[in-house]
């Protein structure tokens, strides 16, 4: 415990530092920790042995409600809770049906809201301006607008705030009698139900808070990239957060984090240095993974400190 | 509460499978404190009795009451509730929780589980489940995964769970059963020190007559889907067509 919260400090420091090294690299720790709080939505699933294909909705939700009230509401410090808002209230409208579901039904299922929210995105010209997208107004930052550069420190400096908030909250979760439960659900979901312990409402806790999660992952991205498009709910971003839950593993809150910040930046390097087979890569990463280190970032990390 | 009222009574219990009657009008009243044993070859729907109280399976016809109350229709969950606790044939353990968890689980299920912040395992309910495991001997493999057991563990870890729930009523599905010999009465003397403390009423299916001979206050013989006989041990196990149909299957199973 003590040697995860060392890891988490320097991880931030070391953050921190490569942003005011590299200055055109905040952008992407940016949207890194942005993804990494999504993610954490993902870890808590996993935890109940779900995986949903669909929790970029939730990001969409995030990015397009700051893209959409920008302009008459350009306040970051109230456009952030509010995205979390709308992705908890969106996350308890689907997860009332969707937590009746288990394993390939639930994934699947998530995955269909998600392509319906992609469709609407798209097809929905007149509001979204479909796949060119909405490009976000200007922002105020508790009422002010301060210089470009100094707006990117603001935003990493947010993004790094939250992950650290979530990254905390999501440890506490976990280590809670609702947290323990939701692992049960894994492993024996009728015992729950035999000691009078609602199984589906767990799950739906769970997946309020990973909505929620979404919602303010997505609103950074949104607020960090100036463009929000549809691609944000299409399928393969859903992929991606299940890629970098993997990747980074879900044996700890750490883990979301050190998988996005692995997954950007393998991606920026790689897409400059052999340009389009930066897919390749990242498959060959992940296909290293899930033979040789099952536990993700993480879990190399953790084994190494143990011996 | 009174003690002239059973506990749990059932009327005209039925319940068909396809052909099969696992319960062809069952007649039973379990009284306060008692232990009552249910023996009977396999399939004779004893299990499906158990189902039937806890909420899992629905008869097709008949009623139960608990605590003079009409308890059918209710969901697992809501019987539970009500004070009638289950154990398993095949313990329902969380298998990547440590013993520990497991117990402290149940305490939570019944403290509230609700709080998503404070641990699971906070100094209160970690003592208290620690107490818990100490009464079944439990204990020394309080931090082992539940996964990590031997069966006569894994038992009695199952039951702690349901113990833990402070039921009035408990139903256990052969508590003894996979269990090697050797342990076997080890193990059912401490259920029955830990049950009689608490002074739960408890149901058991058993198929080992040593052990009914010993602690069952009455038994039950079943035979598709019926009650064959009812009363003390020594009386029932002395019945020659008991002793034909049942022991003689009941041994061998």
């Amino acid at each position: 415990m003590r040697r995860e919260s060392l890891l988490a400090a320097l991880g931030a420091i070391g953050l921190v530092a490569c942003a005011w090294a590299v200055p055109w690299l905040k952008f992407v720790l940016t949207i890194a920790l942005a993804k990494g709080i999504a993610v954490l939505g993902i870890l808590l699933l996993l935890r109940a042995g779900q995986v949903s294909f669909g929790h970029s909705m939730f990001l969409a939700l995030g990015a397009y409600t700051v893209a959409f009230l920008a302009p008459s509401a350009p306040e970051v410090l109230l456009l952030l809770p509010l995205a979390g808002l709308l992705g908890a209230g969106l996350g308890l409208v689907l997860g009332l049906f969707l937590v009746r579901y288990r394993d390939i039904f639930f994934g699947m299922l998530n995955l269909a809201f998600a392509m319906v929210m992609y469709s609407l995105l798209e097809k929905l010209y007149a509001l979204t301006k479909g796949t060119d997208g909405i490009r976000v107004a200007r922002l105020t930052f508790a009422g002010l607008e301060p210089d470009r550069p100094t707006q990117e420190w603001i935003m990493f400096g947010i993004a790094l705030g939250l992950a650290i908030g979530f990254g905390l909250l999501v440890r506490f979760y976990l280590a809670s009698p609702m947290g323990r439960a939701l692992a049960g659900i894994k492993t024996r979901e009728t015992r729950l139900e035999f000691m009078g312990v609602p199984a589906r409402r767990v799950l739906l806790a769970a997946y309020v808070l990973s909505a929620l999660m979404g919602g303010v992952g997505g609103a950074l991205i949104g607020m960090t990239t100036r463009h929000v498009t549809p691609q944000l709910a299409y399928w393969t971003s859903s992929g991606e957060l299940v890629f970098i839950a993997i990747l980074g593993g879900a044996g700890s809150a750490l883990g979301p984090f050190l998988g996005a910040t692995a997954f950007e930046l393998v991606r920026v390097y790689a897409a400059a240095a052999v340009a389009d087979a930066w897919q390749m890569i990242l498959g060959g990463v992940l296909l290293v993974v899930i033979l040789f280190a099952p536990g993700g970032i993480w879990g190399i990390l953790a084994r190494r400190r143990q011996a | 509460m009174s003690d002239a009222l059973p506990l749990l009574s059932a009327r005209g219990l039925r319940l068909a499978f396809g052909g099969v009657k696992a319960a062809d009008g069952i007649d039973l009243d379990v009284r306060h404190g008692e232990f009552l044993a249910i023996i009977g070859p396999n399939g004779a729907g004893k299990t499906t009795f158990i189902n039937m109280a806890t909420g899992y399976l629905r008869p097709q016809a008949g009623r139960i009451e608990f605590e003079g109350q009409p308890i059918l229709g209710l969901s697992p969950r809501a019987i539970v509730r009500r004070g009638i606790g289950r154990s398993f044939q095949l313990p329902q353990l969380f298998t990547e929780h440590t013993v520990l968890e497991n117990a402290a689980l149940a305490i939570a299920a019944r403290r509230g589980i609700w709080s998503p912040l404070a641990p699971l395992l906070r100094p209160r309910w970690r003592d208290e489940a620690m107490e818990l495991l100490d009464r079944f001997g439990l204990r020394g493999i309080a931090e082992s995964r539940a996964d990590s057991l031997n069966e006569g563990a894994r038992k009695l870890a199952d039951i702690a769970m349901a113990v833990a729930l402070e039921p009035s009523l408990l139903l256990m599905d052969e508590p003894t059963s996979g269990v090697a010999a050797a342990e076997k009465m080890l193990i059912v003397e401490t259920l029955v020190r830990v049950l009689r403390s608490t002074g739960v009423t408890a149901v058991f299916v058993e198929h080992d007559m040593d052990v009914v001979a010993r602690f069952a206050d009455r038994v039950a013989v079943w035979s598709q889907g019926r009650i064959a006989a009812l009363g003390p041990p020594a009386e029932v196990l002395a019945d020659p067509v008991v002793q034909r149909d049942v022991i003689g299957i009941a041994t061998h199973a």
